[in-house]
Formats: structure tokens, C-alpha cells, sequence
């Protein structure tokens, strides 16, 4: 076991690094750089090539592309993220305060997400082509078909319009005012939440769907048990883990990947950042964003992989 | 056909003709009445696209300063927008966009896809696993990362939209083909085609992919779906498809959250119309993926 998780951690580093790379060429064949969006922000009439390669050398654009390259991934292999381009400041303290708000929605979201999906899948399975299958089926599809920023926008609407009363639009840090923190948040986490749930809960109800044809419940049910206690006890069991794989894989996709919903709730997630890094043509930035991205879908990957193994003693690793 | 002798077949079979291609769209309503559904809302979709010059009551580019945010009523269906320009007009050419976007990106996507994944299975060895290795690398992308990534390059508008969509589904696509193709490569009839002379191209297009069909539909119309979604989420951003095309994700944008308390209209309807489609996207492509794979069929 420990060579295994030693293995899986080494072969990390192969797939980062080709994410390194792939971001790093695709922002510099991205037009313009960092230099020419801010010159252009300031509408500075004085565009002097002069100015603009002083610039240029000042962040270290001017050197060849391997040596930024190295100077990249000799500050990545210390943990250090060096500076933005745009800011100047410690990348490592500008996504701190993003992070921290993106964790907690995809926290919250992916809660949501478990606890609407696994109820409803064992609902549908049990009750297969039934009508209480076709409306499970058909609230998880709707789930999947609304934008989650227009079922936001909808969410702010209603409360609007009913309560008169809208969620508090600034950001409160949860150990500062936790019920600030959540009249906030709960609103996205309940528009994303529901959408991500609808994979979940397919797959719970296909999962369950195919333990409930084993011999051991033919078997328990034969014994006389209760129904309940053979979903809760033996099914369930078995069924739960492409499910909980399913929703902790994209958990780390909600992490970074929420851009739209963070826009209609006006959250400065990591989301919003990466869409303004890249904006700002900030590579420094824009790369420690994807890699922290990336780094944490792999973990997540290699965690549900150990969580297998250790859940499921039917599965070894070596 | 029971009862019918090998002569009479063939008449049989040309008077059958056109009761069976409705009996088989009645045992399709019949057995998937959800896949049914979907199939009816896709339809009407593609209609509606189809004659939106027809259909949509007003130019959807048409600004009528007199009638700015105007509530629905019996002139303007679903309301106008903050240029006074018609909703339901601009919802009903909308759905071009849509189609045109789900269809080129998930085509785009499942071309490429499919090619790399039978070629990676093909080939196996070290080429599949370099193909491998790549894939993992897109696949540790979010996918709106990737699609956001990808329109910085190239920049926004419809034509890049499709590539900036299908870029992150090609990945997705050629992992699942792969998987089937791993097994259809070992079966003899590849064998027997190697043992023929026939050459890499020729088994990849005419004898592996051909058996691969399945995973490959169900893939490309479960991407139909993501991709209005996807088109949706950057034209609202303001990175997809560019004023003053009429766009879904475009509707939303600005004026409709702006004014949405006092021309809901603006937030709802286009919405709504995003919903509708996907909604009948997946119904469909879920009902498909039931009929085509056995090993999901239900007894």
C-alpha cells in the first residue's frame, strides 16, 4: 500500500508539469501581454516602445522563454508563487483571501449535492419505472439543464420580489460573522449544489439499481428483512462509492471552475480571478491559479483512489 | 414478418414500409415516454431555428427606443429588452445560435475525439500511453477554464465559441471511445484485416471506428446539451458569442440582472429557453444511451 501511494504521488508530477507547460504556452500565443493591458486601461495616448520594454524587462518578459520557464518552476518546486505581474503583490496572499470563499461554496455545494442525491437515487431505484422514478429522473435532468447562474438569478429575483429582501452582496469571512457568512453564501451553494447533485443522483439510482439485482439482497429479502434495512445495511454500502467519487471529482472542479455563478452573486471567488488574471494577460497569476486547480483535482483523485481501497476490500492495490 | 412466405416478402416489406416507420416512433413514445419528450422538444427547437425568419414576429436587431423594457403584452409576447428590441424574437433566433454551437462543438468534439481514442487503442504500447498522458493533462482543467483559455487565444465570437467548447470535450470524448475501441481491437476481424494488408488509416475508419458507433453517439449528443450550456455561460461573461447576435447567454447579460426587478421578463424568458433545450438534449441523449447500451437496459 505504501508503494502504491508513493507511486501515485510521483506520477503527479509528470501530469503537472504537462499542465505547466500546456498554460504556459497557451497564455504567451494568448495576444498582447501584461504590459499592453495596462498601458491600454490607462488610455495612455503615449504608447512609447521605449516605455513599454522597460516594462517588459522590470517583470522579466524580455528574457527567453525557457529561462521564465525554470525562474516558474524553480519558485513552484519552494512553494513560491513569486508576484503579479499586475498587482505586484504575493500571489501566494492574493489567492489566499479567494480561496478561502471558494472552499467554503464548494464545500456547501457538494454537501447539498450529497445529501439531495442519495435519498432521490435510492428513491428512483427502488421505485423504478415508476412516477416517482420519472419525477426523480426528470428534477435530477432539470438540475443538470439550468445554468446554475440563471437559477441564481431567478433566486434573487423571488427574494426580491417576495421577501423584499436581498442576500448580503459582500463577502463576510465565516469566523467573523458566521451567520452573515451563510445568508450569503447558502443561495449559490443551493443554485450549484442542485445542478451537481443530478449526476450524483444518477448515478446513485444506477448503482443501486444494479446491487439491488444481487444474489445477497434476493437472499435478505428472502429472510424476511425489512426493505429498510436491506437499502440502509447491504445495499447502500455498496452502491455509495461511484457516487461519492462522482461528487468529490467535482468538488474539485467547483473549486475553481464556478466563474459564472461568483459573477452573478458578485463572490471574488478564484473563479472571477482567473477570469480577471487572464483578462489582465497576468501569466504569473493566471499559472499559479491553474496549477493550485490542477494540484487539487489530482489530490482529490488519488484520494478517492485510497479511499477505495480502503472502503472496498475487494480492491488492492499494489 | 410471421406468416409470410420468402416471395411475398418483398411486397410485404414495400407495402410495410410506412406503418412500421410509425409503429417504431409509437413503441418509441411508448417505451421512453421521457426520451420521447426530449425528442419532441428537440424538434421544435430545430423547427423553430428553421424558420425563425418566418416565425419571429419582429428583426431581432430592430431597436424601438419607444418601447424600451416594455412589459409583455399582445404586441411584444415576452416584453423587450432595455434596446427595445423584441424578446421573443430574439429567444426565437437565439435558438440558431444554440444549435449552431452545440452542433459544431460537440461534432467538432466527437470527430477528434473518437480519431484519437481508436487511434490510441490501435496503436497501443507507448503511443497510447503518451495520448494518455496528454489527456490527463486537459483533464486536470476544470472545463470552463479550458473553454475561458482557449477564447483568450483566439478571441470571442461564434466561429471561436465551437472551438473554445470542443477543445475541452475532445479529451472527454476520446477517453471513452478508447475504452471500446480497446475491445473491438482485439476482435478477429481486425486481426484478419491486419492479415490482409490493409493499412493503419483504413482499419482505424473502416473497421474500428464503424464498431465504436455507439459510445460515440451517446458521447456526442450528452455534449449537445453541455455545450448550450457552455455557449450560454461565456456569452453571459461576455466572452462567447458577441452583441448584437441574439444569444441566450447573451440575453442575461447586463440589462436583464440589472433591470431584472423591474423587467423580470428580460432574466426570465431566455433562461427559460437555455433550460428547455438542454433539458431536451438530455432526455433524448439519455433515452439513447439506454437503447444503444445493453448493459443499462432495465431486465
Amino acid at each position: 500500500m505504501a508503494r502504491y501511494i508513493l507511486k501515485r504521488l510521483l506520477a503527479m508530477i509528470p501530469t503537472l508539469l504537462g499542465v505547466a507547460i500546456l498554460i504556459f504556452l497557451l497564455l504567451r500565443v494568448v495576444p498582447g501581454d501584461v504590459v499592453e493591458a495596462r498601458f491600454m486601461t490607462q488610455g495612455s495616448q503615449f504608447l512609447s516602445q521605449e516605455l513599454m520594454d522597460i516594462e517588459r524587462k522590470k517583470l522579466g518578459l524580455d528574457q527567453p522563454m525557457w529561462q521564465q520557464f525554470t525562474t516558474w518552476m524553480g519558485g513552484l518546486a519552494r512553494l513560491d508563487f513569486g508576484v503579479s505581474m499586475w498587482t505586484g503583490g504575493a500571489i501566494g496572499e492574493e489567492i489566499k483571501l479567494r480561496f478561502a470563499l471558494s472552499l467554503q461554496l464548494a464545500l456547501m455545494a457538494s454537501t447539498i449535492a450529497t445529501l439531495l442525491a442519495i435519498p432521490l437515487g435510492i428513491l428512483a431505484a427502488v421505485k423504478q419505472d415508476t412516477w416517482v422514478d420519472y419525477t426523480v429522473r426528470v428534477f435530477s435532468i432539470a438540475g443538470l439543464a439550468t445554468p446554475s447562474f440563471w437559477l441564481g438569478i431567478l433566486m434573487i429575483l423571488t427574494m426580491l420580489t417576495v421577501f423584499k429582501w436581498v442576500p448580503p452582496m459582500v463577502f463576510t469571512p465565516f469566523w467573523v460573522n458566521p451567520w452573515e457568512n451563510l445568508a450569503q453564501l447558502i443561495w449559490p451553494a443551493l443554485a450549484v449544489g442542485y445542478r451537481y447533485s443530478a449526476v450524483g443522483t444518477r448515478m446513485m439510482r444506477s448503482a443501486m439499481l444494479e446491487v439491488l439485482r444481487e444474489d445477497y439482497i434476493r437472499t435478505a429479502r428472502a429472510k424476511g428483512l425489512w426493505l429498510k434495512l436491506i437499502l440502509t445495511r447491504h445495499a447502500l454500502k455498496n452502491a455509495i462509492l461511484p457516487v461519492l467519487t462522482v461528487i468529490s471529482l467535482e468538488f474539485a472542479f467547483l473549486l475553481g471552475g464556478l466563474v459564472v455563478t461568483e459573477q452573478v452573486f458578485n463572490l471574488n471567488g478564484l473563479g472571477m480571478l482567473f477570469v480577471e488574471a487572464i483578462s489582465r494577460r497576468d501569466y504569473t497569476l493566471t499559472q499559479a491559479l491553474v496549477m493550485l486547480v490542477a494540484t487539487i483535482f489530482l489530490l482529490v483523485n488519488f484520494f478517492v483512489d485510497i479511499a477505495y481501497a480502503w472502503l472496498d476490500p475487494r480492491i488492492r492495490y499494489s | 414478418m410471421p406468416g409470410s412466405t420468402p416471395a411475398s416478402a418483398t411486397a410485404e416489406l414495400a407495402r410495410a414500409e410506412a406503418p412500421r416507420w410509425f409503429s417504431a416512433i409509437g413503441d418509441f413514445v411508448h417505451q421512453r415516454p421521457l426520451g420521447a419528450i426530449g425528442a419532441a422538444i428537440v424538434l421544435v427547437m430545430v423547427a423553430l431555428a428553421a424558420t425563425a425568419g418566418w416565425l419571429a414576429p419582429y428583426d431581432p436587431l430592430e431597436t424601438d427606443y419607444g418601447a424600451m423594457l416594455a412589459a409583455p403584452d399582445a404586441k411584444h409576447w415576452l416584453g423587450t429588452d432595455a434596446f427595445g428590441r423584441d424578446v421573443l424574437s430574439r429567444i426565437v433566433y437565439g435558438s440558431r445560435t444554440a444549435l449552431m454551437v452545440g452542433l459544431g462543438a460537440s461534432l467538432l468534439g466527437a470527430v477528434f475525439g473518437s480519431l484519437i481514442g481508436v487511434a490510441s487503442a490501435y496503436f497501443g504500447g507507448r503511443v497510447d500511453l503518451i495520448v494518455q498522458r496528454v489527456m490527463d493533462v486537459f483533464f486536470a482543467f476544470p472545463v470552463i477554464i479550458l473553454a475561458l483559455a482557449v477564447v483568450a487565444v483566439l478571441g470571442t465570437g461564434a466561429g471561436n465559441v465551437i472551438l473554445a467548447i470542443a477543445a475541452p470535450m475532445i479529451p472527454r470524448c476520446a477517453r471513452v471511445v478508447r475504452a471500446s475501441a480497446l475491445a473491438v481491437r482485439e476482435m478477429p476481424y481486425v486481426d484478419a484485416a491486419r492479415a490482409a494488408g490493409y493499412g493503419h488509416r483504413r482499419i482505424i475508419l473502416r473497421h474500428m471506428l464503424p464498431n465504436v458507433m455507439a459510445p460515440i453517439l451517446i458521447m456526442a449528443t450528452a455534449f449537445l446539451g453541455e455545450a448550450i450550456l457552455l455557449e450560454a455561460s461565456l456569452s453571459f461573461l461576455g466572452l462567447g458569442v458577441q452583441e448584437p447576435t441574439a444569444a441566450w447567454g447573451l440575453m442575461l447579460r447586463g440589462a436583464a440582472v440589472q433591470f431584472a426587478e423591474s423587467a423580470p421578463w428580460m432574466a426570465i424568458f431566455p433562461g427559460l429557453a437555455i433550460s428547455l433545450a438542454v433539458f431536451g438534449f438530455n432526455l433524448f441523449g439519455d433515452s439513447l444511451r439506454d437503447a444503444l447500451d445493453p448493459r443499462l437496459r432495465t431486465q
